[in-house]
C-alpha cells in the first residue's frame, strides 16, 4: 500500500532507554484479531501506557509532556526483536509515530518500517546516547531525510541509509508495483529455475 | 577457481532475480514456498483484492490455521462456533486466490513450523518466506527460512519474490562431546546466553560441528527455529544423510527419479572450504548444562545449577538497568537457587518444541510420576499427526496418567492468542520460544526450558535438574 512520505520533520523525541523492546510488548495480541490495519494506535505500548483500571499510567513516556507530542522514538539495542506482526509498525505509525532511533533493530520489524513509511534509523551508540540525552531533556530534534541528518540543539549528526529505501521511504512507494514491472524478468528466471528442478514441479506425491 | 562461498551465499546466488542495488547487496529474491497463518496474512490479501492482483504461483503456498484456534480435546464438536472473524476471512482468501487450506478440521492441522516438515514440504536448496519469525525453522534441511511482515507477504504472493538485503553469514560451531540429557534446545540456549539477543542480528548463522550433526531432525529444527531469539534471519545447516532420510517417503516429498535427481543437487549444498564467515563462535558441547531462563529475554539466561543472578555484578550499565527491570517484573531475588523458583503452570508446546521427539523426551521423565499438587500442567502437540503419532505410542496415557492436559494442537500457550491464557504474576515452566513481558498473558511469568526439563518442573513443583529428578 503507498503510504506517506517522508522528508524533514521537527518534533520531540521520547525516551525509551530499555534494549530489546519486543515486538510483543510494542503491540500486545489482544490487538491482533482483526483483519484490517484499522484501531492499532490503541494497542501500542498497550500494557505499559495504561494501568489495569484503563487508565493512562503518568509514569509512562508517552503519557507525560512534552512526548504526549512526540513524533520520534529514541531506543535501546535490537528495537522491534521477536515476532513478525507488522501490527506493530502500523500502530505506531496511527500513533503518529514517524521515525525511530536506535543502535540496532530487528530484521523483520525493520524491514516493516520501511514498507509503511516509518523510518528507522540506525545509529551509533554514542549518537544515540547524545539523542537519548536531548530527549530526556525535552528538546525537539529535525530528521532530515534527504541530507540523512538529525539535527539536535548544536550539533548535527548523519546517518547512512540505503539509496533503494530512501528513495521508497521519500516518494510513499508501493514495491509490489515497482516489482511487478520487472514481471517478464521474474518468468524468465522462474523458468529457468524450474526446468533444472524437475522435483519442485513434478512431485510423484501420494496423499494418505 | 571461483571463491568458496557459503552455503547461504550458494542459496541466495541461485534465487536472485536481479540486482535492486549498485553493489548487489539488495537484490530481487525468488521464493520458493510459503505458509500462511490467519493472523499475519489477511492484510495481505486485502491488499491484492484492492489493487486487482491474483497471487503468482497458487500452489507454493499453504494456508494453516493455528495462532487463534482453541485447542481444547472437545474443540472438533464445537464446530463453526469457534470460527472467529480472522479464521473466516482466511478460509475465503485461501479459496478465492485458490491457496490449499488446512482449517481448524482438517486431518493435517497444527503449527505451520511443524506441518511443513512432516509433509516433505521442505526440502535442501529452497528459499521459504512466510509471515512468522519462527521461519528460520527451515534451515534445518539446509534450506533458507526467514519471518516477514504482512506486506512482504503480500509482495511475496503477488510476485513470488521479495526485495532482499544480503546478510553477513556467520558460524557458530558445536564442537565436543555432548554431555549425556543435553538437548537441542539447552544448546541453542547457551548459544543464545552467549551472544546475545541482537547477537546475531544482521546475519545468516550457520550451525555445524560433531554435536550439531549428531542431532536428529527434530533437534535440529530446535535450534534453527530459536536461532531468530538471537536476531538472525536464517540459520543454516548443511543437509546429510539424516536430512535426506526424514524426507524421503514423506507424503508431498519427491519420489523415484525425482528424488535421486534431487539428492545429487542437494549433495552440493555445503560452504566451500575456506568460505568467508565474518564472524565464527565456537561452543564447547562438553560445558553445555540444562539451561532455564531467568528473565524476560531469552539471552537472561542460565544454566539449571546456577542462581539468580545478581543485577549488581554486571559492568554494563545497560545490562544492568535491563537485568533489573527483569527481575523487577519476574519476581525474583538475586541470590536464590533456580532450582527453588516455584511453578504454576508447565506448558509442553510450540513449534520450538512440540514435535514427537520433544513428547518422547517428557513421556520419559513423566511415566510413572504424578504433577506437583497446585500445577496445572498441559501438552500441545505440535500437529494432529504428531498427536496421532504419540497416541498410537501410548504416550497419551502418561500424559494423562501423571496428570497433564492432552490436547490438540496449535500454537497455544506459546503467545497466548487463544484461550489458554496465563494469569498476572503465576509463573511457567514453558517448553516455548520466548519470555517477553506479557508473552504468556499479561503479567505472566515465563522460564523457558527444554521439554524434559518442563516435565521435571511440573513433577517437582519448581525449577530442577531433569538428571537429577528423584534422586536429590
Amino acid at each position: 500500500m503507498p503510504f506517506e512520505p517522508f522528508t524533514r520533520l521537527t518534533a520531540h523525541i521520547a525516551p525509551l532507554r530499555a534494549s530489546n523492546i519486543d515486538t510483543d510488548v510494542i503491540m500486545p495480541k489482544i490487538f491482533l484479531k482483526g483483519i484490517d490495519r484499522k484501531g492499532l494506535d490503541a494497542g501500542v505500548f498497550h500494557d505499559l501506557r495504561f494501568l489495569p483500571n484503563g487508565t493512562p499510567d503518568p509514569k509512562f513516556v508517552l503519557n507525560r509532556a512534552p512526548w504526549t507530542e512526540a513524533r520520534f522514538l529514541v531506543a535501546g539495542d535490537n528495537f522491534g526483536c521477536g515476532s513478525s506482526r507488522e501490527h506493530a509498525v502500523w500502530g505506531l505509525l496511527q500513533l503518529g509515530i514517524r521515525a525511530i532511533i536506535a543502535p540496532s533493530f530487528a530484521g523483520i520489524f525493520f524491514d516493516n518500517c520501511a514498507r509503511n513509511g516509518l523510518l528507522a534509523i540506525e545509529a551509533g551508540s554514542d549518537d544515540v546516547d547524545h539523542i537519548m540525552d536531548h530527549a530526556r531533556a525535552g528538546a525537539k530534534v529535525t530528521i532530515d531525510l534527504p541530507a540523512q541528518t538529525i539535527e539536535t540543539v548544536g550539533s548535527t549528526i548523519a546517518f547512512d541509509i540505503s539509496e533503494r529505501r530512501k528513495f521508497m521511504l521519500m516518494n510513499g512507494l508501493d514495491a509490489v508495483g515497482l516489482t511487478l514491472k520487472r514481471r517478464d524478468e521474474i518468468a524468465a528466471f522462474e523458468a529457468s529455475y524450474l526446468a533444472e528442478r524437475g522435483w519442485l514441479t513434478e512431485p510423484e506425491r501420494i496423499d494418505r | 577457481m571461483p571463491a568458496p562461498k557459503t552455503l547461504y551465499d550458494k542459496l541466495v546466488e541461485s534465487h536472485r532475480v536481479c540486482s535492486l542495488g549498485e553493489n548487489d547487496d539488495e537484490l530481487l529474491l525468488y521464493v520458493d514456498r510459503t505458509v500462511l497463518n490467519e493472523y499475519t496474512s489477511p492484510q495481505a490479501f486485502t491488499g491484492l483484492r484492492e489493487a486487482g492482483r491474483r497471487v503468482w504461483r497458487p500452489e507454493t503456498a499453504l494456508g494453516v490455521v493455528d495462532h487463534v484456534n482453541s485447542t481444547r480435546p472437545d474443540r472438533d464438536v464445537l464446530l463453526n462456533e469457534e470460527r472467529d472473524i480472522q479464521s473466516a476471512y482466511f478460509a475465503k482468501n485461501c479459496t478465492d486466490f485458490g491457496i490449499e487450506l488446512f482449517d481448524l478440521f482438517h486431518r493435517q492441522q497444527g503449527i505451520e513450523h511443524v506441518v511443513m516438515p512432516e509433509l516433505g514440504l521442505i526440502l535442501p536448496g529452497e528459499v521459504i518466506a512466510a509471515g512468522d519469525s519462527h521461519t528460520t525453522t527451515y534451515g534445518a534441511f539446509g534450506s533458507l527460512g526467514f519471518g516477514i511482515g504482512t506486506s512482504d507477504i503480500e509482495h511475496l504472493l503477488a510476485t513470488q519474490t521479495l526485495v532482499y538485503r544480503r546478510l553477513k553469514n556467520m558460524l557458530i560451531r558445536i564442537d565436543g562431546v555432548l554431555p549425556v540429557g543435553i538437548t537441542a534446545k539447552d544448546v541453542i540456549m547457551a548459544v543464545i546466553r552467549e551472544i546475545g539477543a541482537s547477537g546475531a542480528t544482521g546475519f545468516a548463522v550457520e550451525f555445524a560441528g560433531p554435536a550439531i550433526s549428531g542431532f536428529s531432525m527434530e533437534g535440529r529444527m530446535t535450534i534453527c527455529n530459536m536461532a531468530v531469539e538471537c536476531g538472525a534471519r536464517g540459520a543454516l545447516m548443511a543437509p546429510d544423510e539424516t536430512t535426506f532420510r526424514y524426507i524421503e517417503g514423506r507424503p508431498r516429498a519427491p519420489r523415484g527419479a525425482q528424488l535421486h535427481a534431487a539428492r545429487e543437487s542437494w549433495s552440493r549444498l555445503r560452504s566451500d572450504p575456506g568460505a568467508t564467515f565474518e564472524r565464527t563462535v565456537e561452543i564447547d558441547a562438553a560445558e553445555i548444562e540444562p539451561m532455564v531462563t531467568w528473565g524476560t529475554s531469552p539471552d537472561q539466561a542460565a544454566p539449571i545449577s546456577a542462581s539468580i543472578p545478581n543485577p549488581d555484578d554486571e559492568p554494563d550499565a545497560d545490562r544492568k538497568r535491563d537485568a533489573s527491570r527483569a527481575l523487577t517484573y519476574m519476581g525474583l531475588e538475586p541470590g536464590a537457587a533456580l532450582s527453588s523458583i516455584r511453578i504454576d503452570h508447565a506448558f509442553i508446546g510450540s513449534c520450538t518444541n512440540a514435535r514427537i521427539e520433544d513428547l518422547r523426551a517428557a513421556a520419559t521423565v513423566l511415566s510413572g510420576r504424578k504433577v506437583a499438587a497446585g500445577v496445572k500442567a498441559i501438552i500441545v502437540p505440535g500437529s494432529s499427526e504428531v498427536r496421532r503419532q504419540a497416541e498410537t505410542e501410548g504416550l497419551d496415557r502418561i500424559f494423562l496418567d501423571a496428570g497433564f492436559e492432552w490436547r490438540q494442537s496449535g500454537c497455544s500457550m506459546c503467545l497466548a492468542m487463544n484461550d489458554d491464557v496465563i494469569a498476572p504474576g503465576k509463573r511457567c515452566a514453558s517448553s516455548t520460544n520466548r519470555n517477553f513481558e506479557g508473552r504468556q498473558g499479561a503479567g505472566a511469568r515465563t522460564h523457558l526450558m527444554s521439554p524434559a526439563m518442563v516435565a521435571a518442573a511440573a513433577v517437582a513443583g519448581h525449577l530442577c535438574d531433569v538428571r537429577t529428578l528423584g534422586t536429590a
